[in-house]
């Protein structure tokens, strides 16, 4: 029982930064901006993160330092590629090469230090029920956040008016030009929405993953973030299955190496990739007709003047 | 100064929207150059010209889309200035679209609601819309997603969606481009009424014919300049012509004693699932189609033509080859480079995107249906000079207008693109033809040209098949017609027995399935 209560917690929290920089990413593509420098706002986020928190001692602070870097580190990608026009493949992969060199630079000095990491909820009672006390109300403010995070993207895009204009924005920019809608305003406060989440969801890391610093320990997690926004074909429900799914399978190898099963653990540390693109493939299969991508995902706009 | 009067029957007032030297420049473009127009309430005023006359130009700068570089714009006798499209609403100004300004992926309410202020809730307005969409009589299901309705069907959305603004100024850009006379028709009650409400429309067009049955004044443009203000029913349709183009539009003729040959195209009995959820099962076609003729397909956008085409393209395959006969061979169940092999040629509607890849260079293009079997390609590789000649040739025959020798296809003018694509197929001698609405949206010397082609090639032996919604192309060229409902195509008429009435009936549905007669008409 302990094992499995366990093996929950280090799920939730193994997925907690993929649903989180997924989330920003969606709202970004939805848009129609394919901003390819996840994980480089990832990991400046991480590194501005975890400076904020060691300088104040704030778990806080940190996580706000974390969304302000990722969202200053989205808007040079938005001048780029929205303002300028450059090619968005190009622009997002500068920006990951950029934040990988730029977060080494603002967390040299804070390698080796050590922070307390974010607390975790603790209601006297329910927190201590067997099994799923501690699964439901012991998990750090991220883990909630995260949740809410993705409903309130959910019930934005598919129950508001900007919602909906954003989506069009990202299903037909000239359309929504000749009704009169700022695309390019638009997107760039959907980039800098994306830059936000990435930023925090790095920041994540440092503050309650792990409670210290080390360059490049996003680990490739703004790339699953990538693949996990066009394996969920672009929706907040399919996004949470295919984070959670993910962490689940990364948690389960790692018990599973440890258990001897006999299965070489190349393989094993393939699964989560393997599993998480075979269920969202059998999910979107069931869709018929209609693209799935927003249709001007990655293109450039000049609107006519 | 102006004359404020220019009918008599508006002495005191001043018109609902002006436009004073109105100038557009693009560069060393002049796009608008100087354009005086004055629009009343309780009119429908024309607005002709050639692709690249300046009339989108113009509608742009009305609703402000674009800012003008010079002069200006009157509304009810005060000079304004639009920020932009929202404020040319708020204003009452409203605009349908010739390309369609829908989002594919959303449904037909939300589409609405795009078009509108926002300022009631998604409930309150989806029920407004299906209440203006019956008053006018233009039937819509809001929840359903734009990419699966027809062309007529998109408009519809487009014009209730102005309609939802209660505009006091509606544009419309070539609205009945797309739509079946019966179609047609049901608009121009719209447009009546909504004139006898006191409404004002500027009504842009190809239709000569329907603009000196509509309208009460028509604006001819040409090359950006303002030509002349008239009244259409006083002129002929030639004069107008002669306006627009500023010379005489080539008639199109067939040759004489056009011989029919051996059987080049044949259809056995071809039935075929949709591929998509709201696609148009084909039911049992059959025709055959001679050397040395014209078949014509004519019905309501929709109903099964899109379908049809990709069979005989090969886009789809058939279970049974037997299904599709070409050149003697059946060919049911191969593909469209190996139909290209056997002489086929294949034109479809979608110019941009199915007929071209918008974003490659024409030689590109003309490889892309010339790689099979026109000698562009030597063991592998492309033969640049032969796509480039293609390009050369074709502009020459038929009368491409670009601005350099090579440009990527998105930067042609539809006619010109569409002159392209036609001579593309026709430069490499097909024995069958397949060509989709080889006019939509085409001005009117471009698509003289095209028809013309097509009756050339027809005398020279090919068999040439035409999908259209234009039943004037489709007299004009074919030498029968049939037409598609529901996935049936009807017995092929000779042209001369094809009147506008049997055709309208067929495109009902009436004479498969008379009780669904009255329901089928613009639904």
């Amino acid at each position: 029982m302990e094992l499995v209560e366990a093996i929950i917690l280090s799920v939730l929290a193994a997925s907690t930064p993929l649903l989180i920089a997924a989330t920003g990413e969606l709202v970004t593509e939805r848009a129609g901006v394919l901003n390819l420098g996840v994980e480089g706002m990832m990991i400046v986020g991480a590194a501005c993160g975890f400076g904020g928190a060691w300088l104040t001692g704030s778990i806080f602070i940190g996580a706000l330092f974390g969304i302000v870097a990722g969202t200053l580190m989205s808007l040079i990608f938005a001048l780029m590629a929205l303002g300028l026009a450059v090619n968005q493949v190009a622009t997002g992969l500068a920006l990951t090469i950029l934040g990988v060199g730029l977060s080494g630079l603002i967390g040299a000095g804070f390698v080796g230090e050590r922070i307390t990491p974010a607390t975790h909820l603790h209601i006297p009672g329910l927190t201590d029920i067997p099994l799923v006390g501690r699964v439901l109300f012991g998990e750090d403010a991220f883990v909630y956040f995260s949740i809410a995070l993705i409903i309130g993207v959910w019930w934005f895009l598919y129950r508001t008016r900007a919602g909906l204009i954003l989506r069009a924005c990202g299903d037909n920019h000239v359309s929504a030009h000749a009704l009169g809608y700022p695309v390019l305003r638009i997107r760039t406060l959907a980039v800098m929405f994306g830059g936000a989440c990435a930023g925090l969801a790095g920041a994540y890391l440092p503050l309650a993953y792990t409670p210290f610093f080390i360059p490049g320990m996003t680990a490739g997690r703004g790339w699953i973030a990538l693949a996990l926004v066009v394996f969920a074909s672009w929706r907040p429900g399919r996004l949470v299955i295919g984070a959670y799914l993910f962490g689940a399978v990364t948690i389960l190898q790692l018990h599973a190496q440890g258990w001897g099963v006999g299965i070489p653990s190349q393989f094993m540390s393939a699964l989560p990739y393997l599993a998480t693109v075979i269920v969202l493939v059998l999910l979107s299969r069931a869709r018929t007709g209609g693209s799935t991508a927003p249709a001007t995902l990655g293109t450039v706009f000049v609107p006519d003047r | 100064m102006l004359d404020p009067t220019p009918n008599g029957l508006h002495s005191g007032e001043s018109p609902l929207l002006q436009t004073v030297g109105l100038t557009k420049r693009y560069g060393d473009f002049l796009a608008n150059d100087s354009i005086d127009i004055d629009i009343w309430p309780k009119e429908i005023h024309a607005l002709l010209g050639e692709n690249g006359a300046g009339k989108s130009t113009l509608v742009k700068a009305i609703y402000g889309l674009i800012q003008p570089s010079a002069g200006e714009i009157r509304w009810q006798g005060d000079r304004i200035v639009l920020s932009g499209p929202s404020e040319a609403r708020s204003r009452g100004i409203g605009m349908v679209f010739q390309h369609f300004s829908l989002f594919d992926n959303l449904t037909v309410a939300e589409n609405v609601a795009l078009g509108l202020d926002g300022k009631e809730s998604f409930k309150d307005m989806s029920a407004r819309l299906e209440q203006v969409s019956k008053t006018y009589g233009l039937p819509l299901d809001p929840r359903r997603e734009v990419w699966q309705l027809s062309v007529g069907e998109r408009q519809r959305i487009e014009i209730v969606r102005a309609l939802m603004q209660d505009p006091k100024f509606l544009i419309l850009d070539e609205p009945t481009a797309v739509l079946t006379p019966q179609e047609a028709d049901q608009l121009f009650i719209v447009l009546e009424r909504l004139k006898a409400e006191g409404r004002a429309i500027l009504y842009i067009s190809h239709k000569l014919e329907e603009v000196k049955r509509l309208c009460d004044t028509a604006t001819i443009l040409r090359g950006g300049k303002k030509i002349q203000t008239c009244n259409p029913g006083l002129e002929t349709a030639a004069s107008l012509a002669r306006m627009m183009v500023g010379g005489e539009i080539k008639e199109v003729k067939a040759a004489a004693g056009r011989q029919t040959t051996i059987p080049r195209l044949v259809v056995n009995d071809l039935s075929l699932a949709p591929d998509e959820a709201h696609g148009v099962r084909l039911e049992h076609i059959s025709f055959e189609l001679k050397g040395g003729e014209i078949l014509g397909i004519a019905g309501v956008a929709g109903n099964g033509q899109d379908e049809l085409f990709a069979a005989l393209s090969g886009e789809r395959l058939s279970k049974d080859p037997g299904t599709v006969v070409i050149e003697g061979i059946a060919a049911g169940h191969l593909s469209i480079t190996k139909r290209r092999k056997l002489g086929a040629a294949f034109v479809p509607e979608e110019r941009l995107g199915h007929g071209t890849a918008p974003r490659m260079k024409l030689s590109e293009n003309a490889l892309l249906t010339g790689h099979a079997a026109s000698g562009m390609v030597n063991h592998g590789f492309i033969d640049t000079a032969a796509t480039l000649k293609t390009v050369d040739k074709a502009t020459e025959t038929f009368d491409v207008r670009k601005a350099k020798r090579d440009p990527e296809a998105a930067s042609l003018s539809g006619g010109n693109l569409q002159k392209f694509i036609v001579g593309r197929e026709i430069l490499r001698n097909p024995a069958v033809l397949v060509v989709s609405q080889p006019t939509w949206g085409v001005d009117a010397g471009a698509a003289a040209v095209i028809r013309q082609a097509l009756l050339d090639l027809a005398t020279a032996g090919a068999a040439v098949l035409v999908t259209s919604q234009d039943l004037d192309e489709l007299a004009e060229i074919a030498d029968r017609i049939a037409v598609m409902f529901h996935g049936r195509l009807s017995e092929p008429l000779a042209t001369r027995d094809a009147t506008r009435e049997k055709l309208g009936l067929l495109m009902g549905g009436s004479s498969l399935e008379p009780k669904e007669a009255a329901h089928a008409v613009g639904a």
